[in-house]
Order: C-alpha cells, then structure tokens, then sequence
C-alpha cells in the first residue's frame, strides 16, 4: 500500500494530507509512523498526607526507557546492572510485582526509567498493596489507650499486606490490561530487544515513554501552602483533599435544621463503609472490603421498613454510610467532629449503641465474629449495652445456617468506623465481620478484590438483565446476614419481640445490588431508582464500553458514584413513594403535609413499562441526607495534624503512554555531525564563488555593464 | 530522534539554501523581494494542485487502493506541470517588472539582470519547496522516537534531508535554464527541464528503497547543476583560473573591476 509521506513531499505537502485528515481517511502523519499510543493505561497517582508523600512520579517531559520484559526476579539484575543500554522500562507480569522486586528497582531508580504492570483477569493466589495495620495513627489505640493493643501488637489484621501502595518511587508506575495492546508491546520487545546469544542488542531498540507528572510535593502542608499562592488570576493549584459525601438515613425523620443534643432521644447507629482503594489511580473495586458490608446493610434498612411503620421502636435507628475510611476515616471523623461541635443533628450523647458491618464475604456454614473493644469494656455500662447487644444478635440467627460468636482472645477492634467514635467517648459497639482474627480477604484493598473474590458467579448463557434477577449463593448468605442485622436493630432499638421473626430481607433485592455493584452498574434497576440528571454516571466513558462496576475510590471531585447510588438506593428502599408531580417534588414546601426540613424529596426515574417507551418517573420521600465527608483537619486548616486525616491527592495535566523505537546515539550524533558538516561546506563553496563571480560568469556575450 | 537529528536534518536540507542566501542575497533587498515573491508564487501552484488533488480524491473511490496510486501519480505530474506553468508565468510578470523598473529608476541600466533574477526566483521556488518538504518532518524528529515500529525503514529523516538538498539546488539550477532558455527562446531546452523535473518527481516512487532515489536524483542535480553554470556564463576555462587562483592576473589583463 503507497504511503503518502514516502513519496516528495513537495508535490503534495502538508496541507493535501492534512485535507486528507479531514475528509476522515486514515492520516498516515509522520507522527503515526513514530508513535503507537497506549489507550487502556492506569496510573498510580501521588498522594500527600501530613508528613509523607506515597506514590509515583514522572518527569515533566515523560519518561522514556528501553523495554524489558521481566521474566523472573534473577532477571532483575539486566536492567539494575548488566544491561548496556539503561535506564530500562520493566515490564512484570503481576506474579512479579511484589515488594521486594519494587524495592530493588527503587534502590537503583536512576537505571529504571518506569514500571509497567500487566494485570491479568485471573487473581494470584493473594496480594494486597495496603499495610500490614491499616489506619494506625488514627484509630482509637494509642499510647493513651490501650497501648498494648495499638500498632497491631496482639493481632496483626493484614498480614498479607506488603505495603507497596504507601511506598514512594520516583518512577512511573502504570497498569496494562492483557489485551492486543499489550500483546503489542512485547512482540515490539521479542522483535527488537532481545539480546541474542548473550551480546548486546542491536539497535534500533522498543522503547516506551510514561507522562505522569504530579504538581503536589513533599507533605500536605506544604502543597496546601503553594495552593494559596496568588500569582495570577488563575492561581494554580497543586493539590485537593480528598472527601465526598456520607450518606445517612433514620427511620423517624430528623429536622435537619436542628443541630446539636436532643432531649431523650437515644439512637442505634448501624454503620459501613463506601470506599476503598488499590496500588493505581481510582481502580478499585471492593468487592469484600466494602460492598459486602455497605450491600448488607441496605438490605437490612429495607427489611426494617414495614415493620418499623407498623410497630416503631422506642429508639431510633439511623444507618450511616461513611466514605473515605480507607484514609484514616474521612469520613466517620468528620461525624463525629460534627457531632461534637454541634453541626449534627445528633450529638455523642444521643448515641445508644454501634453496630457496625464490616467485612462479611460469608459462605454458607461459616460463622460470623462479633469483635468489640476491651478497653472500654471494662466500664460496667458499657459492658453490658454490649453483652445485650450480642445477645440481640446472637438471638436473631435462629433458622440460619451461622453463628455469631465472640472472638475467644482479647483483642482489638479491626479498622472500624467504630473506632472514631470510641476515641471521642466510651460508646458500646461491635462490629460484625467475617474474620476471627486476622482479615480472610487476600485482597485486600486491592485491584483484585472483584466479584470472584465474592464468588459471584452467573450460568453463563444469561444475558444482563437475566443476570441482575438470578439469585446467587452469595447473595442467599448476605440475605442471611441483613436478615440478621435487621432483627437485632429491631431487639437493640427496643422494638416489639413477637414481631421480630417477620424481618427478613430480600434476596432479590441483595442479588440486583451486588450485580449492579460488582458487575455492571448500568442496568435497569439502578436506572429506575436513579435521577435523570445523574443517569450518565452509572456507564462511564459512554454507552459502547463493555459493562463495569463502579470505581469506590473517593476521589476529589465530591461525585463519587457509589455514594450516589447508596444515596438514592437508600431513599427507595426506606422511603414511600409520593403523587407529587416533578414541579412539586422541587418545591415540596408550597404542599401542606410535606416539609423539605423533615425529609428529602428526590425524583427518580423509575421502570420502562412494558408498552411504552416514556419511564414512570416519581417523587419518593425519604429521611435520607448527604452530608459532606472532608476531613475535619481542612475545615480548621491544620494541615499537620495528628488526630485527623490529612489525604490529599495531587494535581496534574496529562498522563498518557506510548511505545515507539530510539535510535542509537551514534546515529544521532552523526547525523548532526554531517549536517554541521554540509552547513560548513555550503558555506565555503558560496563564499568563494560569490567572491569570484565575476569571473567565473564572465563568458557572456551581455555587455559589460552587466552588474553582479 | 531528538535535538541533535533536528539539527542535523535541517542543516543537511537547508544548509546550501542558507549559505546562498546568506552570501549572495541578503544584501541586496531588491533580490530578497523578488525571492519572496518567487515562493510566493511556487506557493500558489502547490495551492491549485492541492485543490484538484482533494477534489478528485473525494470524488474517487476510497476503498480501491489501484485508484488511489493512479490518483497520486495523477497528482505528482500534475503538480510539477502546474509548478513549471507558474514559474513561466513569474518570467512573463518580471519581464514586465524589469522594463517599469527601469523606467522609475534614475540610472540608465537595469538594477537586476534577468539572470540575476532567474537564479533569486530558482531560490525562491526551492526554499518554500524545501520548507513544505521538511517542515512536518523535523517538527515530528524533535521528539524522543525514530520511525520504524510499524517496519518502515529507519532512514527516513536522513533521506528527506538529502531529498529536500537536492530539491532546492534543483529548483535553483532549474530557474536559471528555464529563463534562459525562454530569452532565447530555445523551447527544446524548456521541455528537458520540465522532463527532468517529472523524472526527478517520479524517482521519489521508488522511496523506501532510498539509494534508489537518491542516488539517480543527485546524478541529476549535478548534470543540471552544470547545464545551468554554462548557461549562466561560466567556462571550463574561468574555472581554471579561479581554481589555479590565476584570476587576478586575468582581471587586470581585462581591465574589469572587482
């Protein structure tokens, strides 16, 4: 096939070929001919908290290295010392990204230009890039408190955590799929970078270059400082905090214009956790660090809802859904801090009791752990709100396939929302989890903690919407869970005995979340129960991508989707569907029984029906509110502080990827060595002809008045 | 490839361009006017070529890819005939230039020969022909990568660089035949450069195999090259003399100043 550019160029110059562009045939640029961009790339990011600085960084021009696909870790040693052309581009399968392999391409960085990590669709037997103690320095155990217990001294609750997401490398790191582009790459390397029979290879060598430039340096502090520096009209920030919104919803309505203490009012707070994170940007799927947890608990608030309205119990039962706690508890430090200081419309003293859920990845027949604190246990009160608390939990597992038991050694709260609310005053609490002792989740806080981490699988010639009604087994245990959970709310917020056997939640509606939550959030349902204005976040990067879960990083942008979802998700299954029309629904104040202070009015979209194509849209009535999950050390500006989390995540303009050839500096230099060369002659030749011109064009027959 | 192929390929195309220009035009503003305008009008073909160009194109079928080669050598020779018709054209315009300038300026002579023109507008039309050659090409040479992932050969930027040499010396030599020849009216002489043009055009088909091209191109560039410095007045024997550094003896035997 003729190539435009090979042909002279003068004849048919830029402006045919950028013509041709336009028209939409394929442009053969030059530029095309260089590079091949890498589209499915995923970076890792730079994060800055009060004293540390944890990710990757690139120069602000790219870095280029010469591939090198790493087979092993012996292999290592090609690229940190034996290879003649550095710095290297190491690409590692992900059997090989391990800490030890980082640590050594991060002792001799100037060698090794970047990282490429190919991630595989199947999982390693385990890997988790989070610590080995999550959330140390801000939980409840300190020197102060408990501090035999604090830095994971009794029980260390991940151990398979090697820490690579909190480690600092001044290299690249991105993620490949294992799809053509990365097939690509390595026959580009097996083509040209292969040292043959022990010599070096020759060049032209494949090589790859990785933009990743991060704004934000050294600490938090530091980049919030630069933040405000005023130089010009647009001022040029360099970092955010991290943070978004908590979602909460009770079953009796709160006004929420009334801040602070309520008189005799006492409320169970049955809470979980929306995010979660991995070692690349945004990549994060959670499956049984936290949507195990959050999915249970929507269940159980919708198993509550009738009977609640039929026979409501003395307390008050409020569920609270908490993003940020993967960095040190945005967003449960934020509530309390608002409870504290009179920004909620509760405060500490209100709070009756905990139940938190956390991990429950459950398998039929395994049984469940009650983990509490026995620090503050060894208060009388609290004591036994606590004992009364397993008892009401223990209790509602009659007819299930588990137990719930207590684990035998006096050990410590896992990482918990819970534990924020110890550290402002001694509150009974438990958290439900599905580990004795040590976390059953090999991935944790990892890009591998998918569906199959939850053993969610579908008969396979289901198409999407037979999918999101089949009931799994893992749905079938988390029903079990919410039906429990629900049960011993109803026990703990005082509520009539004879009824608690008639709570049970649904699996239809556990299965249809854990498929829209894992498998694919753009489905039917969750377009249903979805606003119209927020219908484009449930499939990003438009319509013809293949299905995906949702991302449950919390990101900076306050817009996380799965806060989102819980929110409206919430509304529906606690909330009563209302006769007001989308006007009203806006303004429900002007109507007499409806009060925007009480509730909160959301229109969804609601079901296709089956003969029409317009959806049934209407306004549902909710107790469920957002309130906003920032750090508590941003609203006071102490940007070093202790007590709260300081996450912040860098700025940056682009990040992008691409493989291309470099040719050998030999080639290089000689190639401007000729052109310096053909300059200087050229030079020379005209000069000494212009100076004899005269003579050398003499032979003409013009007359002599000729001028030159 | 980085800044020092940058470098290197401009040098290499641009290099005598530059050193013709620095020497024997820079001086003067009314050369450098008429070289602008030269490229001016090399500028004004390729734009009319470029027209037809993309008008047959979207009116051919996309998908054959027969059609399109005939279409792209439709195109070359369609460009060089038009790149000729136009620099007749600039001959006929600065004929009419040269005698309203001599009637505006005060002395009696003419302030540029018509060979001086012929050489400037030769220029002209190589230095825009060289720039829209190379331009792209070494903005996308800057950057860290060669050419050669998809397979394509490694020269490529080297081989541009000596193409485009070649061009501009070409469009250089060629104006001055072409001019001549018009003053004497030798049309025989006309249609070998327009021949030669399209031979040269042509040749750059056989590219990737560059030694191909190039190396019949450069025989070209030195057969017209010489062509062109015996139209212009030089000699076997003037070159002896300046070569053997005899000349000054024979400008005072000629009484001719420098």
């Amino acid at each position: 096939r003729m190539n435009l550019d090979e042909i002279s160029c003068d004849k048919l110059a830029t402006s045919i070929v950028f013509f041709f562009c336009l028209s939409d045939v394929s442009c053969n640029s030059v530029e095309q001919k260089i590079y091949v961009e890498l589209n499915n790339t995923v970076p890792c990011v730079r994060l800055l908290n009060a004293t540390h600085q944890i990710g990757c960084q690139s120069s602000i021009s790219g870095d280029t290295g010469v591939i090198h696909v790493l087979e092993s870790e012996a292999d290592l040693e090609w690229p940190l010392s034996k290879g003649p052309n550095p710095p290297y581009m190491v690409l590692l399968e992900s059997s090989l990204f391990t800490r030890s392999i980082m640590m050594k391409m991060k002792n001799e960085s100037n060698r090794v230009a970047g990282v490429a990590v190919v991630v595989p669709n199947t999982s390693p037997p385990e890997f988790s890039p989070h610590t080995t103690c999550p959330n140390e320095n801000t939980g409840v155990y300190s020197d102060n408190y408990g501090p035999n217990l604090a830095h994971c001294n009794t029980t260390v609750w991940n151990p398979r955590g090697n820490g690579l997401s909190y480690e600092e490398f001044d290299f690249p790191v991105f993620s490949l799929k294992e799809d053509n582009e990365t097939e690509f790459i390595k026959q580009c390397y097996l083509d040209h970078n292969r040292a043959v029979n022990g010599s070096a290879p020759q060049y032209p060598l494949c090589a790859m270059q990785l933009f990743s430039h991060m704004h934000a340096v050294t600490n938090t502090p530091t980049c919030m400082r630069r933040n405000d520096i005023n130089f010009s009209i647009n001022p040029e920030m360099v970092c955010d905090p991290l943070g978004d919104y908590n979602v909460w919803g009770s079953i009796r309505p709160y006004n929420d214009t009334v801040f602070g203490h309520k008189e005799n009012e006492s409320v169970v707070i049955a809470a979980a956790r929306l995010d979660s994170r991995a070692f690349f940007w945004e990549v994060s799927t959670g499956a049984e660090g936290s949507v195990s947890g959050f999915v249970t608990l929507l269940a159980a608030a919708q198993a509550l809802r009738e009977v609640t309205h039929e026979a409501p119990p003395t307390r008050n039962i409020l569920f609270a859904f908490f993003q940020g706690e993967t960095f040190d508890y945005i967003g449960s430090s934020r509530m309390v801090y608002d409870m504290e200081n009179g920004k909620f419309v509760i405060d500490l003293d209100n709070i009756h009791s905990v139940l938190e859920i956390g991990q429950v990845a459950v398998h039929s027949g395994t049984n469940l752990f009650l983990h509490s604190d026995p620090v503050s246990r060894r208060n009388n009160t609290v004591n036994d709100e606590v004992k009364n608390l397993v008892n009401n939990l223990q209790s509602s597992t009659a007819g299930l396939s588990f137990l719930l038991v207590e684990p035998n050694v006096s050990q410590p709260l896992p990482p918990s929302s819970l534990q924020r609310f110890l550290r402002a005053q001694p509150i009974p609490g438990i958290v439900l989890a599905d580990h004795e002792s040590a976390f059953n989740n090999r991935y944790y806080e990892s890009f591998y903690d998918n569906a199959a981490n939850l053993n969610l699988t579908y008969p396979s010639d289901l198409s999407p919407e037979e999918q999101l009604e089949f009931v799994t087994d893992t749905a079938k245990s988390l029903t079990d869970v919410a039906t429990v959970v629900a049960r011993a709310l109803y026990k703990q917020a005082g509520g009539n005995e004879s009824l608690v056997n008639n709570i049970k939640a649904d699996p239809k509606i556990v299965t249809q979340m854990l498929y829209g939550f894992l498998v694919s959030s753009n489905n039917s349902w969750f377009q249903a129960v979805m606003a119209p204005e927020l219908k484009n976040i449930l499939s990003r990067y438009g319509a013809c991508v293949h299905p995906s879960p949702p991302e449950y990083y919390v990101g900076v942008a306050m817009s996380s989707t799965p806060t989102r979802l819980v929110q409206y998700l919430l509304a529906n299954l606690t909330g009563a569907a209302t006769n007001l029309t989308q006007s009203q629904c806006q303004k429900p104040d002007e109507l007499p029984n409806e009060s925007r202070q009480m509730y909160s009015y959301l229109w969804v979209q609601g079901i296709v029906p089956p003969n029409s194509t317009e959806r049934d849209s209407f306004c549902v009535r909710a107790s469920v509110r957002l309130t906003k999950a920032v750090s508590p050390a941003f609203e006071l500006g102490e940007y070093a502080s202790k007590d709260y989390s300081t996450w912040t995540e860098s700025r940056w303009k682009f990040i992008k990827a691409r493989i291309f050839l470099v040719a050998s500096r030999d080639l290089e230099m000689l190639t401007l060595g000729v052109g310096v060369a053909v300059l200087f002659t050229s030079l020379l030749v005209t000069y000494f002809i212009s100076t004899k011109a005269d003579v050398l064009f003499s032979s003409t027959r013009e007359p002599a008045s000729a001028a030159y | 490839m980085t800044a020092s192929v940058f470098f290197g390929c401009t040098f290499i195309a641009f290099g005598p361009a530059i050193a013709l220009f620095l020497f024997t035009i820079a001086r003067d503003p009314l050369r450098v006017i008429f070289l602008i305008a030269g490229a001016f009008f090399w500028l004004c073909s390729l734009l009319l070529s470029s027209l037809v160009w993309f008008i047959t194109v979207q009116i051919s079928n996309k998908e054959s890819s027969s059609q399109q080669k005939g279409l792209l050598i439709f195109g070359v020779v369609l460009s060089v005939l038009l790149q000729e018709t136009f620099r007749f054209g600039y001959y006929k315009l600065l004929k009419k230039a040269n005698e309203g300038l001599l009637m505006l300026s005060a002395e009696e002579t003419m302030p540029i020969s018509i060979r001086q023109l012929a050489y400037v507008s030769g220029l002209g039309f190589g230095f825009m022909s060289g720039a829209f050659s190379m331009v792209n090409i070494l903005a996308d040479s800057v950057g860290p990568g060669t050419i050669g992932i998809h397979g394509d050969s490694q020269h490529y930027f080297l081989s541009s660089a000596f193409m485009t040499m070649a061009i501009i010396l070409l469009h250089m030599f060629w104006g001055v035949v072409f001019f001549d020849s018009c003053e004497k009216q030798h049309w025989w002489s006309l249609a070998v450069v327009v021949i030669s043009h399209l031979l040269v055009s042509c040749l750059t088909f056989q590219n990737p195999q560059y030694v191909g091209s190039l190396v019949p191109t450069y025989i070209i560039v030195f057969l017209v090259g010489l062509w062109a410095f015996f139209c212009s007045g030089g000699s076997l024997r003037n070159l002896k003399l300046c070569l053997t550094c005899k000349d000054k003896d024979f400008l005072l035997a000629n009484h001719r100043p420098r």
